[in-house]
């Protein structure tokens, strides 16, 4: 097997406060192949857009990366200096955000935009940048590209904006696209396009994507695997059919049974009880505990470890040692 | 989303607790220095109201002043002498005692200044907001155009035009008059504007249109809902307005436009004082200069509490 | 884009008409101006014949037309204390005030956006800090107290800088400069930070301010995700954006430091149109109040409608709104 493009390893973001240091990110572990696309799902405040950022390297203090490593095709990136990280940043990853209407500066013409990010890290004149800025505007679908080279961002549709920030995000070829909620704040129409966009490139260009979201029918349709995140760790993670068809942790099947399309087949739309716990107040034991039907004594004390359950890899005692339990679950 | 990471601001949302706790912190810290300022604008203002208590002569009464006193240095240099703290100057006037005069003009003028600038700008405020219209578009074409010009200018011109009306027949209560006057209209177009935005909210509220039906008179409405409404603004502008005034009043006088010599606030003591700076007499003008500073920076300090400690969005 | 100029430019004309009846006013009925040309023991006749030549009996409107005609041509009658025509002595006190009132927003300028820029990137250094507690000061002491106080530093006790007056100046056409010999240049080195200090905290406030907000932004994050350097960040993106605000800010504040400079100018002394103005006050000489009024205007004016216009040529959102409101 080929190396993952990204590879995360027991990785641990923390913040500190006056209240003392909170775990935002918790011991998670994933990879990410070539050509791959991982969605990451979860509610808000799970630590999803922290993992996104971490890998990129736009953690600001009082955050840092407490332990862990994180690997781009093999190349430790998470203990490289500013500058060494900065080369990467658009060049090896690219970042799409939540809101394309506020991603871009207002007062630089997109096509200045995308030239400055070309030239930055490739020694490429002026002229030869903006030709390769049309050509990136024309694939990513912008009607008239050489034309729209020269606007400015606020006479672009949300959605066409969007793709401007996509354009900008692959203009170095990277090998990594992060997509941060990259449809959250779009039309319900613009969404699929966008979706789909980014879907294209990845597979075009052989690009792994990671695709943070809370919604899981974009999940549904666009990912290969998904990893379920919940207070700062990974619930589960598989193959998106399998989680999604047979989610194993009791909040995965919670999350699932929220998809109003899938929901279909279940009497009705799953709901569950409570909220997430704030990071400052995380429980003993399993994070979910306090919400989940079927805790036991054991959740309620000791953190549970990733186990794997054929494709799939799960955070429950519930499958601990005896696969006969898996079916009770079930 | 927790935005926690990305965000430079060392306080990050999501956080709630942090936030609260670096803001108790924050006001904490910071309300130590605004009760010292408060302490301080406190004090001024006891000073001058108990003047004739406190000081050792009258420095506005030429009778009390001795020729043979001038120039004396402040007590503790070599050639001190009592009951002058701070020294005397050129007229044998104790300079602690003007000072203490002084400081009674300054905030005279200042304090009627701010209540004659807001009394005309809350009735502005009130007329343009509440009658709408070519009314409301006359006095805000005024305001606008008037906030083109700096206050001093303005204040300057209106004195100017107001002494060649008068001659040199006006005396110092009449200068001190056509001071607040002058501070009065080169100050009123904020609280307008204030009290303008805040009618035009409240006009449209049910409980004046309520008020209406059981037959209130409709500037009584406005009168008692709008304008305790619009209290904490006014009071703010006015703090800082307070400071400004007393500026205003310095400047005018420094310039020689303002308070005379017989009747000196803290701007005349210092253009007096200006003309010793090469002789050597420093006391004449370091005290006032200070006085005046030290009130200012009080005041202003309370004020920049008052707008934060009045405006929930800054906190 | 035009139309916008054009209504901006008809709001101006409005600004300077009002202006021009406050001045006219002032100039017709606040003092007698027969009686300040002549003689107490003039007899009445000749009083009258006075009137008449300078057309005091003509209707009011057609005194102001006539009023306003002059000063459109700078005739602003003649002062009361000089016994000149006032244009003339406008016209040999401006370079003067301008220069003063130029060289002090560009230091305001200058040193507020660097101090504002340092306090924003590095706001828990010492220094920052010591900026803040300065700005207070600085907004906390009167005009004539700074110059005052620099005077007593650097002429009294140093004896490095002149305490009044403008130096040797050059002229050049009917323009006086003090830029070109070195004792015009040391005087002006006081009289300019004095003008300019309360603009350098206000600009050095607002840059902060501004450069803070910008800093926080997601176009400034994402900037940093497409892994620009830390310097195009922070000195082409944010600073870029922090300036737009503050470009109106300071293009207004060019009135009234123009303004200020009547204190400032009085404290050093410095022969521009401000101390002109404090004399003319003193001595009831209302020509040249009225004269100092409609010039000042016309600056404040022009600035505003050039302000106003460059607002829109920086920022390219209001630009296309505007255009598409005409």
């Amino acid at each position: 097997m080929t190396e993952p493009v990204l590879s995360v390893k027991s990785l641990r973001v923390e913040f500190a406060t006056r209240r003392g240091v909170l775990r935002a990110i918790d011991d998670i572990s994933f990879d990410i192949a070539k050509g791959e696309v991982l969605g990451v799902v979860g509610e808000s405040g799970a630590g999803k857009s922290v993992t996104g950022n971490a890998v990129i390297g736009l953690i600001d203090l009082p955050g840092r990366i407490a332990s862990g490593e994180i690997r781009l095709s093999g190349l430790r990136i998470d203990n490289l200096s500013v500058e060494e990280l900065r080369r990467i940043r658009g060049k090896r990853i690219g970042m799409i955000f939540q809101d394309p209407l506020t991603s871009l500066n207002p007062l630089y013409k997109v096509g200045d935009q995308i030239t400055e990010t070309i030239r930055a890290h490739s020694d490429v004149s002026e002229s030869a940048a903006r030709k390769r800025a049309i050509e990136l505007l024309a694939e990513v679908g912008i009607p008239a590209p050489e034309k729209r080279i020269d606007a400015y961002p606020h006479e672009f549709s949300g959605g066409m904006r969007q793709r401007v920030v996509i354009a900008l995000a692959i203009c170095a070829d990277p090998e990594l696209i992060i997509a941060d909620e990259p449809t959250t704040a779009l039309d319900v129409s613009v969404q699929a396009q966008i979706i789909s966009l980014i879907r294209r490139l990845g597979r075009d260009h052989g690009t792994a994507v990671m695709l943070v979201t809370h919604d899981m029918g974009v999940i549904a349709e666009t990912c290969d695997r998904v990893a379920v995140m919940y207070s700062g760790r990974i619930a589960e993670i598989g193959p998106v059919q399998d989680v999604i068809r047979n989610p194993l942790h009791p909040y995965a099947k919670g999350l699932m049974g929220a998809i109003p399309t899938l929901a279909i087949e279940a009497e009705r739309l799953v709901q569950i009880p409570g909220s997430m716990p704030r990071l400052s107040a995380i429980p003993p034991g399993c994070a979910f505990n306090p919400r989940c039907a079927s805790a036991f004594d054991r959740c309620r004390v000791e953190r549970p470890e990733p186990i794997p359950c054929g494709e799939q890899r799960v955070a429950c005692h519930l499958y601990d040692g005896e696969p006969a339990k898996k079916d009770h679950a079930a | 989303m927790v935005d926690i990471v990305t965000s430079p601001d060392p306080a990050p949302p999501g956080l709630a607790g942090r936030i609260f706790q670096s803001d108790i912190f924050y006001s904490f810290r910071r309300s130590k220095l605004t009760m010292v300022a408060a302490a301080i604008t406190l004090i001024f203002f006891l000073i001058a109201i108990f003047a004739p208590l406190l000081a050792v002569q009258n420095p506005f009464d030429p009778a009390q002043l001795q020729l043979m006193n001038s120039r004396i240095p402040p007590l503790w240099s070599a050639d001190g002498q009592t009951p002058f703290l701070l020294g005397t100057d050129e007229q044998g006037r104790d300079v602690l005692s003007a000072i203490l005069y002084g400081l009674r003009i300054s905030l005279t003028v200042g304090v009627l200044g701010v209540v004659f600038a807001g009394t005309l700008g809350i009735a502005m405020g009130l007329t343009a907001g509440y009658f709408g219209g070519a009314i409301d578009g006359l006095i805000m074409r005024i305001a606008d155009v008037q906030l083109t010009f700096p206050a001093i200018l303005i204040a300057l011109l209106i004195d100017g035009v107001v002494k060649s009306v008068f001659g040199n027949q006006l005396d110092a209560m009449g200068t001190l008059a056509v001071l607040v006057v002058a501070i009065g209209l080169s100050f009123w177009v904020q609280y307008a504007r204030t009290v303008r935005s805040s009618v035009m909210v409240e006009k449209n509220k049910d409980y004046v249109a309520a008020a209406q039906l059981i037959g209130l008179p409709a500037p009584v409405i406005m009168l008692r809902h709008v304008l305790p409404n619009a209290m904490g603004p006014i009071l703010v502008i006015a703090t800082i307005n307070l400071a400004l005034a007393v500026i205003t009043e310095a400047t005018l006088s420094f310039i020689g436009s303002g308070m005379p010599d017989t009747m000196p606030s803290l701007g005349t003591l210092i253009r007096i004082g200006n003309n010793y700076l090469f002789s050597g007499e420093w006391w004449i003008i370091a005290f006032p200069g200070f006085a005046l500073a030290g009130l200012i920076l009080a005041i202003n300090l309370l004020g920049d509490w008052l707008r934060d400690a009045l405006n929930p969005k800054l906190r | 884009m035009i139309a916008f100029a054009l209504r901006r430019v008809i709001q101006a004309i409005g600004v300077m008409l009002a202006v021009g009846v406050i001045a006219f006013s002032m100039f017709r009925f606040a003092g007698d101006p027969v009686s300040q040309i002549v003689s107490i023991d003039t007899l009445a006749a000749e009083r009258a014949e006075v009137r008449k030549s300078l057309g005091l009996d003509d209707p009011i409107l057609v005194q102001f037309g006539r009023y306003f005609a002059n000063a459109a041509q700078f005739k602003f009658g003649v002062s009361y204390q000089f016994r000149q025509p006032v244009s003339s002595l406008l016209k040999e006190r401006m370079p003067a005030t301008l220069e003063l009132a130029t060289c002090a927003t560009i230091f305001a300028l200058v040193f507020g956006i660097l101090m504002g820029v340092y306090s924003a990137l590095r706001r828990d250094s010492i220094l920052a800090k010591l900026f803040q507690a300065v700005s207070l000061i600085g907004i906390s002491l009167p005009t004539f107290l700074i110059g005052i106080l620099l005077i007593y530093l650097f002429a009294v006790i140093l004896g490095w800088l002149p305490s009044y007056g403008r130096g040797d100046v050059v002229r050049i056409g009917w323009w006086t400069t003090g830029l070109l010999t070195v004792s015009g240049l040391k005087a002006l080195v006081m009289p300019a930070i004095t003008l300019g200090l309360f603009q350098m905290t206000l600009i050095m406030r607002l840059v902060r301010a501004e450069m803070l907000e910008v800093l926080r932004t997601d176009y400034i994050r994402f900037a940093r995700a497409r892994g620009l350097t830390t310097r195009a960040i922070h000195f082409g993106h944010a600073l870029k954006n922090t300036l737009v605000p503050v470009i109106t800010v300071a293009g207004l504040q060019f009135g009234s430091v123009i303004a200020f400079a009547i204190i400032t100018e009085t404290v050093f002394q410095w022969p521009g149109m401000g101390l002109l103005f404090v004399q003319a006050i003193q001595n009831v000489d209302i020509p040249i109040m009225a004269a100092y009024l409609l010039v000042v205007s016309v600056i404040f004016v022009t600035i505003n409608l050039i302000v106003d216009i460059l607002y829109t040529i920086v920022d390219p959102r209001l630009r296309s709104t505007i255009s598409r409101q005409a």
